[in-house]
């Protein structure tokens, strides 16, 4: 792939580390809905976190006797089929969708960034091997190639972090690539390299900074991204086993109630959306604030 | 441009043999014995060892792996794609019988998100600030934020349930009933067709507003050319560079998201094909469907490669 003229401008420019953060920040926090995707995003890992002490009922205490009550002053959203409060487990969900999508852009974000860094510095055969790997992972339409992989591997979570990884390492390792190609051509770089610095050395100390302000807005959304798939996985029953709440999982089970219970499957779905879009503002936030030249590559 | 097309098929041969070598080496690490799935579907519990091995032959499965990949890539050049475990057809006939269905969304998906994501776009980026800018700009973020699973089951409440207006699922042939399939696919086709739509509005927008800035944009106002003939002319025409490298990616989403879409609306095409199969351990179809899947992607991707050419003669390959 060939360096997109927008990567090389935009990365390079050194500029007094003070007022740079300080630029940053203003843009970043100019407009309204960032702040707002950041609330949600703050608010999301308190309730992570805290969940045991926000949820007002157990997530996983079956009340047979109690099923799919409607909405009340007892049950905010109501009860699902076994009579587990639907508030608790929404709440206990955003567990899932935060441990799953940290932990994916993590494997995948690393692995990918080293895979582009080394094929983008190294070049020539490194380079096709590398890329024409992360091509044949593009080739599958994303979501059959997650659904095959997790199948492959079983549900729970460890696995659907790990295949939700090999969906999109080839996303990273092409971004990663493409800044290298770019970054590389600087002088500082063959400075460095005339001091005697060691691959390794220049790849890591040099490179890796330099070409990496991009892949914080691609890690920002791939998070929101994650957290659709994720979503999606567990809406086919593939993902996150019972009984563990699981926002994808809670709409599927809800979906046999939709006629007299349709909040079961609601809750759940609009959580996920006001979480992955809060994630793509911040990540639209950052873009601009970072380098508004990426907009429309990333 | 012919050097460069030949690299490109090249190119794409060598990931399309890459892709089979993935899928068929995932499918062996499948869980499980396919034979098995076989056996208790065709109720053969009592089945004798000999029987058994008979089976594994008939099927290829008692030869080392390798021989059985090379064997699956002479059938499927011959057209053959195996036969499926679990409906003991050759998968081609059940592709044949499904992806017409899966196309006849997908097309219509794509098609719906790429002229209502570039006007959107583009009427967003010529009144910027204005009310309908705010409007388009929201509803796109919503758009690629929303789980279309979620939004599926929406409308099912909606339109299905609550006002009656639409069948809930199912598919009808538009060559049978050609309202009542127009009717079920309006809900489908649109959540397909939502994130690609919202995320060509986003792009057209920014890219639009980036060509809008540039010199021979200004020339053409100054010149007093009509502000249509400028839109379309220059500002459309260079904007769309972009949306159009987009399409071969959106394509496989679109295609990707047809395994939610179709699940949801109880759809017999090559998505629920697919996800039936996977639980089924029914490799032979995976296999077969992964493939195609990944053939039609690469191809979209050459194709749109090619157009970007055509489009834009500063880009010229080697």
């Amino acid at each position: 792939m060939s360096p997109d003229p927008a990567y090389v401008a935009g990365s390079a420019e050194v500029a007094p580390h003070v007022s740079e953060f300080r630029r940053f920040l203003r843009v970043f926090l100019s407009r309204k809905i960032v702040i707002f995707g950041l609330v949600v995003i703050v608010a999301l890992i308190i309730t992570a976190i805290f969940a045991p002490f926000i949820a007002p009922y157990d997530p996983y205490k079956q009340t047979l006797d109690r099923p799919l009550l409607q909405p009340d002053r007892e049950h905010l959203l109501g009860t699902d089929a076994l009579g587990r409060d639907t508030l608790s487990r929404v709440i206990f969900g955003s567990r899932v969708s935060l441990i799953v999508g940290i932990s994916a852009i993590i494997l995948a974000g690393t692995i990918g960034i080293m895979l582009g860094l080394i094929a983008g510095y190294f070049g020539g055969i490194t380079f096709a091997v590398i890329m024409r790997a992360m091509d044949t992972l593009m080739g599958i339409p994303n979501l059959v190639l997650v659904l095959v992989v997790a199948s492959v591997l079983g549900g729970g979570l460890k696995n659907v972090v790990i295949a939700l990884s090999v969906g999109s390492v080839a996303l990273y390792a092409r971004i990663m690539c493409g800044q290298v190609l770019a970054v590389k051509q600087n002088d500082y770089v063959l400075a460095s390299r005339s001091m005697g610095a060691s691959n390794p050395r220049i790849m890591l100390r040099h490179l890796l900074p330099n070409c990496f302000p991009p892949l914080i807005v691609v890690m920002t959304m791939q998070m929101g991204m994650m957290i659709l798939a994720e979503a999606g996985l567990s809406f086919l029953g593939i993902g996150i086993e019972p009984p563990i709440a699981a926002w994808g999982a809670m709409v599927t089970d809800g979906y046999r109630y939709l006629l007299t219970n349709p909040i079961l499957s609601f809750a759940p779905g609009l959580a996920v959306m006001l979480v992955v879009f809060a994630y793509n503002m911040v990540g639209d936030g950052l873009r601009d604030a970072i380098d508004p030249r990426l907009r429309g590559t990333l | 441009m012919t050097a460069y097309l030949i690299r490109r098929l090249a190119q794409a041969l060598v990931i399309i043999i890459l892709i089979s070598l993935l899928v068929f080496s995932l499918m062996r690490m499948l869980p499980g014995d396919p034979l098995q799935l076989y056996i208790s579907e065709n109720e053969l519990q009592l089945i004798s060892p000999e029987a058994r091995q008979a089976l594994l032959i008939q099927f290829g499965l008692d030869k080392p792996a390798p021989l059985q990949y090379l064997n699956w890539i002479f059938n499927i050049l011959h057209g053959d794609f195996g036969t499926s475990l679990f409906y003991d057809e050759n998968v081609i006939v059940l592709i044949s019988e499904r992806l017409p269905i899966t196309l006849h969304l997908s097309i219509l998906a794509l098609i719906i998100a790429s002229v209502f994501g570039i006007a959107a776009g583009l009427i967003s980026a010529l009144r910027r600030g204005g009310i309908l800018d705010t409007i388009v700009t929201s509803l796109a973020n919503f758009g690629i934020s929303i789980p279309i699973f979620w939004m599926g089951i929406l409308f099912i409440y909606l339109f299905g349930l609550y006002l009656r207006w639409l069948p809930i699922g199912g598919y009808t042939s538009p060559f049978t009933d050609f309202w009542l399939s127009t009717r079920q696919l309006i809900t489908p086709v649109f959540c397909l067709s939502v994130v690609s739509l919202a995320s060509k509005a986003r792009l057209t927008r920014s890219s639009v507003l980036e060509v809008i800035r540039q010199d021979y944009v200004r020339t053409a106002w100054s010149k007093g050319l009509q502000e249509r003939v400028i839109v379309l002319r220059h500002v459309l025409k260079n904007g769309l560079i972009p949306v159009i490298t987009m399409i071969g990616m959106q394509l496989s989403h679109i295609i990707g998201g047809s395994v939610l879409i179709e699940t949801v609306f109880n759809i017999p095409g090559m998505g629920r094909l697919i996800v039936s199969s996977v639980f089924a351990l029914d490799y032979p179809v995976v296999q077969g469907c992964s493939l195609l899947f990944a053939c039609i992607v690469v191809m979209v991707n050459i194709i749109v490669d090619i157009t970007y050419v055509w489009i834009d003669p500063r880009i010229r390959f080697g």
